[in-house]
C-alpha cells in the first residue's frame, strides 16, 4: 500500500506560537471588519438607487436634518479615533496608564456622540418626523441608527478593554485584543465619516 | 497499515469524555462537527417529510389532503428549513469543522470558541424560527415583496430567524478562511492542499461577502413591516424589485455556498476508489474560485421576467453562461481521473457517481433557464422546480451522502452495513430520478410551481412524481437507520480502510483530541495514487 506523504518521527509542537496567534487575530478582524462593509453596503447601494430617483424629496427632506449637530458628532468621532490610535501605540510600548485613560478618553467621546445624537432623534421626533416619514428618512433612520448599534457594542467592547488594560492585562509582548478593538473603533468612525456627507451635506 | 501506528503518547479518542457539558462546552471542532451534523440532519429529515406531505397532496388534481393555505405554509417551511437550516450550514459545517484541521495537519480550527459561538447562534436562530411556527409564514421561502411586506402570517419572526443565523455562517466562514491560510501543516502548501479545502475556503469568502447583504435585507423587510417604512412598497416610493436584487445578491452566491463543498466531497471520493492522481488538479482547485467569483455577477437571471431591463437581462444572461465553464472544468476532471482508473464501487463511490450524472443534468437544465426567450416561458414553472432539485438533492445531497459514507469510519470509529447502504443508494437514486425527472415535462407543459391543484391532464405525471417521492424516502429511511446502526455495532473502523494518502487518515480512527501527537511535516500532495508524485512534476 502507498505511504502517506507525510514524517511522523518529525513534526512541531501542537502549541501556536503567539505570533501565530496575533496573525490569527489580525486576519480574522480584518475578515470580520470586511462583512461590516458588505452590511452597510446594502444601506449605502439603498441610498444610492433612492437618491437618483427621488433627487427632489432627497434635497428637501435633508434640509431637515441639523448639520451643526452631526458636524459635532463628526469632529467627535474623528477624534475619538486619534485617541484610541494613541492608546494602541502607547499600550505597544508598555505604557499601561496612559493606554488606560486613552481608551476612557475614547470612550467618553463615543457616550458624547450618543448624547448629541439622542437630541438629534428627539428632535426629529418632536418635529413628527419618523421612519415612515418618508424614503429619505427611512434610509436616515435605519443607517444611524445600525451604526449607533455599532457604537453601543464598540462601548462595550472598549469598556472590557479599558478595565483589563488598566489591571496590567495587556504590555508591550501582548496587545492584540487592544488593537482588535481600535481596528473595529476605527470601522465605527469610518462609517460615520461616509454617513455624514452623504446624509447631511449633500443630499 | 495496522491500527495506531501513530499513537506514541496514550491515544484517547475525541469521542471518549462523556456528558453533557463535554458537548456543550465543547470547542473541538470535531465534536462541534458533530453537533452540527445531528441539527442539519433533523432539518432536513423534518424538512424531507414536509415535502412527501406536499407530494401526497399533488397525487390529485383537486385540494383534498390540505387546504391551499397549509399547502403554502407546507412549501415554505420546506424552503426555509431545508435551504437556511440544512444546505446552507450543511457540508460546510458539519464535514468542513471535521475535516478541515485534519485535512491541512493542524490540532484545531484558529477560533475554537467561536466555532462553538457558531453553533449556538444557530441554535437560537432554530428557536426563533420554532416560535415563528406559531403563525407560520405562506411566502415561499424567498420572502418576496409586496407579499411578505401584506401577508397575516409571521413573517418577521421567521426572517429574523434567518437573520440571527447569518452570524453563525459569517462566523463558520471566518474561522474557515483563516484556519486554512493560518494553520496549515509545514510543507502543505497551497497547491499540496487537499481539493476539498479549495472548496471549502471558496465557499467561505462566499459566507463572508454574500451573508452580510441577507442581513441587511431582512432587516429592512423587518423595518419594512414594524417600522412601516416603504423601501420596497410602490405605494410610498419603493420598489419591490429592489427586494428580489437585494435577495438574490445573497442568495445565488449561496447557491454555490451550498455546491461547491459537495464538488470537494467528490473531488476528495474520485481518487480515492479510482486509484488514481486527480486529474487537472490546479484547474479544479481554481475553479472553485472561478464559480465563487461568477456567482456574484448573474443574480439577475432570477428575475428575467421581473421587468427589467433588456439590456441588464441580455448581460446578467450571458454571464449566466459563464457559470459553464468552471463548472465543466470541473466535470471533465473527474470524468478523466475515473478514465482507466481501478474503479471500486463502494457506497461512497457510488454517491459520487450519482453527483456527476445528476449534477450534470442540473446544469444543463440550466443553460435553458439561464436562455433569456426560453425562460420567459420555464420562468415559475415546474421545469425551474426540477433543475433546482437536480442541482440540490441530485448535486448537494449526493455529495452529503458520499461525504457520510466516505468519512463515517474516520469520523464515528465504527462500520455501516455496505450492501444495505448499496441497496439505500439505488433507492435514493432510482426515487429522486422518478420524482423529478417527470417534472421537467411538466414544466415544459406550463404547470407553474407552488399551487395545490392542477389540471386534469397533468394528474399522470404528477402522480409517477409522488410515487417516485416514497421511493427516495424510503431510501434515505434505510440509509439513515443504517447509518444509526452502524454506532452501536462492534465493528471497529481501522484507521485507513481504503488507503487514503489525505492526513485525516494517517490518524487512528476516531481521530485523537487534538488530532496529531505532533504538527505532521508534509512532504507531497494528497493525490499521489500509483507513481506520479508532486501536482507540479
Amino acid at each position: 500500500m502507498e505511504q502517506a506523504n507525510m514524517d511522523h518521527a518529525e513534526g512541531h509542537d501542537l502549541h501556536l506560537t503567539p505570533e501565530q496567534e496575533y496573525g490569527i487575530s489580525k486576519l480574522g478582524m480584518w475578515l470580520f471588519l470586511g462583512t461590516e462593509i458588505m452590511l452597510f453596503g446594502g444601506l449605502f447601494a439603498a441610498y444610492a438607487i433612492f437618491r437618483a430617483k427621488y433627487p427632489e424629496m432627497f434635497l428637501e427632506s435633508h434640509q431637515e436634518l441639523n448639520r451643526e449637530m452631526g458636524a459635532v458628532n463628526t469632529c467627535i468621532l474623528i477624534f475619538s479615533s486619534l485617541t484610541m490610535a494613541i492608546g494602541v501605540t502607547a499600550i505597544q510600548r508598555g505604557k499601561q496608564m496612559l493606554a488606560g485613560i486613552m481608551i476612557l478618553v475614547t470612550i467618553i467621546c463615543g457616550l458624547g456622540f450618543g448624547v448629541v445624537k439622542y437630541f438629534e432623534y428627539g428632535a426629529k421626533f418632536a418635529h413628527h418626523i419618523y421612519p415612515d416619514t418618508n424614503i429619505f428618512f427611512s434610509l436616515y433612520f435605519m443607517m444611524t441608527g445600525l451604526h449607533m448599534l455599532h457604537v453601543f457594542i464598540g462601548l462595550a467592547v472598549l469598556g472590557v478593554i479599558m478595565v483589563l488594560t488598566f489591571k496590567g492585562k495587556f504590555n508591550e509582548k501582548y496587545s492584540t485584543p487592544v488593537e482588535m478593538g481600535g481596528l473595529y473603533w476605527h470601522l465605527v468612525d469610518l462609517v460615520w465619516i461616509y454617513l455624514f456627507p452623504l446624509l447631511y451635506l449633500v443630499g | 497499515m495496522a491500527n495506531h501506528t501513530v499513537a506514541t503518547n496514550v491515544y484517547v479518542p475525541f469521542l471518549e469524555q462523556k456528558g453533557f457539558l463535554s458537548w456543550f462546552l465543547t470547542t473541538d471542532h470535531k465534536r462541534i462537527g458533530i453537533l452540527y451534523l445531528i441539527s442539519i440532519s433533523l432539518f432536513f429529515l423534518i424538512a424531507g417529510v414536509l415535502a412527501l406531505l406536499m407530494r401526497f397532496e399533488l397525487m390529485t388534481p383537486m385540494s383534498d389532503f390540505v387546504s391551499p393555505h397549509t399547502y403554502n405554509v407546507l412549501f415554505t417551511l420546506h424552503g426555509s428549513l431545508m435551504v437556511f437550516f440544512f444546505i446552507v450550514p450543511g457540508l460546510a459545517a458539519s464535514f468542513g469543522n471535521f475535516l478541515i484541521p485534519l485535512m491541512i495537519g493542524a490540532p484545531d480550527v484558529a477560533f475554537p470558541k467561536l466555532n462553538l459561538a457558531s453553533y449556538w447562534i444557530y441554535i437560537v436562530g432554530a428557536i426563533i424560527t420554532l416560535i415563528a411556527l406559531l403563525s407560520p409564514a405562506d411566502t415561499g421561502w424567498t420572502f418576496y415583496t409586496p407579499y411578505s411586506a401584506t401577508t397575516d402570517t409571521d413573517v418577521v419572526m421567521i426572517t429574523f430567524g434567518v437573520f440571527v443565523l447569518g452570524f453563525s455562517s459569517i462566523l463558520t466562514g471566518m474561522n474557515f478562511i483563516v484556519t486554512i491560510h493560518k494553520m496549515r501543516a509545514p510543507g502543505m502548501t497551497w497547491h499540496r492542499l487537499p481539493l476539498f479545502i479549495w472548496a471549502s475556503y471558496a465557499t467561505a469568502v462566499l459566507q463572508l461577502l454574500a451573508t452580510p447583504v441577507v442581513g441587511i435585507t431582512l432587516l429592512m423587510l423587518i423595518a419594512e413591516r414594524s417600522l412601516g417604512v416603504g423601501f420596497f412598497d410602490p405605494a410610498k416610493g419603493g420598489d419591490p424589485v429592489l427586494f428580489q436584487n437585494f435577495f438574490w445578491f445573497y442568495s445565488h452566491p449561496a447557491v454555490y455556498i451550498m455546491i461547491i463543498p459537495a464538488m470537494g466531497v467528490i473531488s476528495e471520493i474520485i481518487p480515492v476508489f479510482a486509484r488514481k492522481p486527480i486529474f487537472g488538479y490546479k484547474a479544479i482547485a481554481y475553479s472553485s474560485l472561478g464559480i465563487a467569483f461568477i456567482s456574484f455577477l448573474v443574480w439577475a437571471h432570477h428575475m428575467f421576467t421581473s421587468g427589467i431591463s433588456e439590456v441588464a437581462a441580455t448581460i446578467f444572461s450571458f454571464l449566466t453562461f459563464l457559470v459553464a465553464i468552471p463548472t465543466a472544468i470541473k466535470v471533465f476532471n473527474w470524468t478523466a481521473t475515473l478514465y482507466k482508473g481501478s474503479i471500486e464501487l463502494h457506497s461512497a463511490m457510488l454517491y459520487a457517481l450519482g453527483f456527476i450524472f445528476l449534477f450534470t443534468i442540473g446544469g444543463l437544465t440550466g443553460v435553458f433557464l439561464g436562455a433569456l426567450a426560453v425562460d420567459i416561458h420555464l420562468h415559475d414553472t415546474y421545469f425551474v422546480v426540477a433543475h433546482m432539485h437536480y442541482v440540490m438533492i441530485g448535486g448537494t445531497v449526493m455529495g452529503f451522502f458520499g461525504a457520510l459514507h466516505f468519512w463515517y469510519p474516520k469520523w464515528f470509529g465504527k462500520m455501516f452495513n455496505e450492501s444495505v447502504a448499496k441497496l439505500a443508494w439505488f433507492l435514493v437514486f432510482v426515487g429522486f430520478n422518478i420524482t423529478f425527472f417527470p417534472q421537467f415535462f411538466l414544466g415544459i407543459q406550463g404547470m407553474p410551481r407552488r399551487y395545490a391543484t392542477y389540471p386534469e391532464e397533468f394528474e399522470s405525471l404528477m402522480a409517477l412524481s409522488t410515487y417516485g417521492s416514497w421511493i427516495l424516502g424510503l431510501g434515505v429511511l434505510i440509509m439513515t437507520v443504517n447509518l444509526i446502526k452502524g454506532l452501536f455495532s462492534d465493528e471497529k473502523a481501522p484507521q485507513n480502510p481504503y488507503g487514503s494518502l489525505s492526513l485525516e487518515w494517517q490518524v487512528p480512527s476516531p481521530p485523537p483530541t487534538l488530532n496529531f501527537d505532533k504538527i505532521p511535516i508534509v512532504t507531497d500532495w494528497t493525490y499521489g495514487y500509483g507513481k506520479k508524485k508532486e501536482v507540479d512534476a
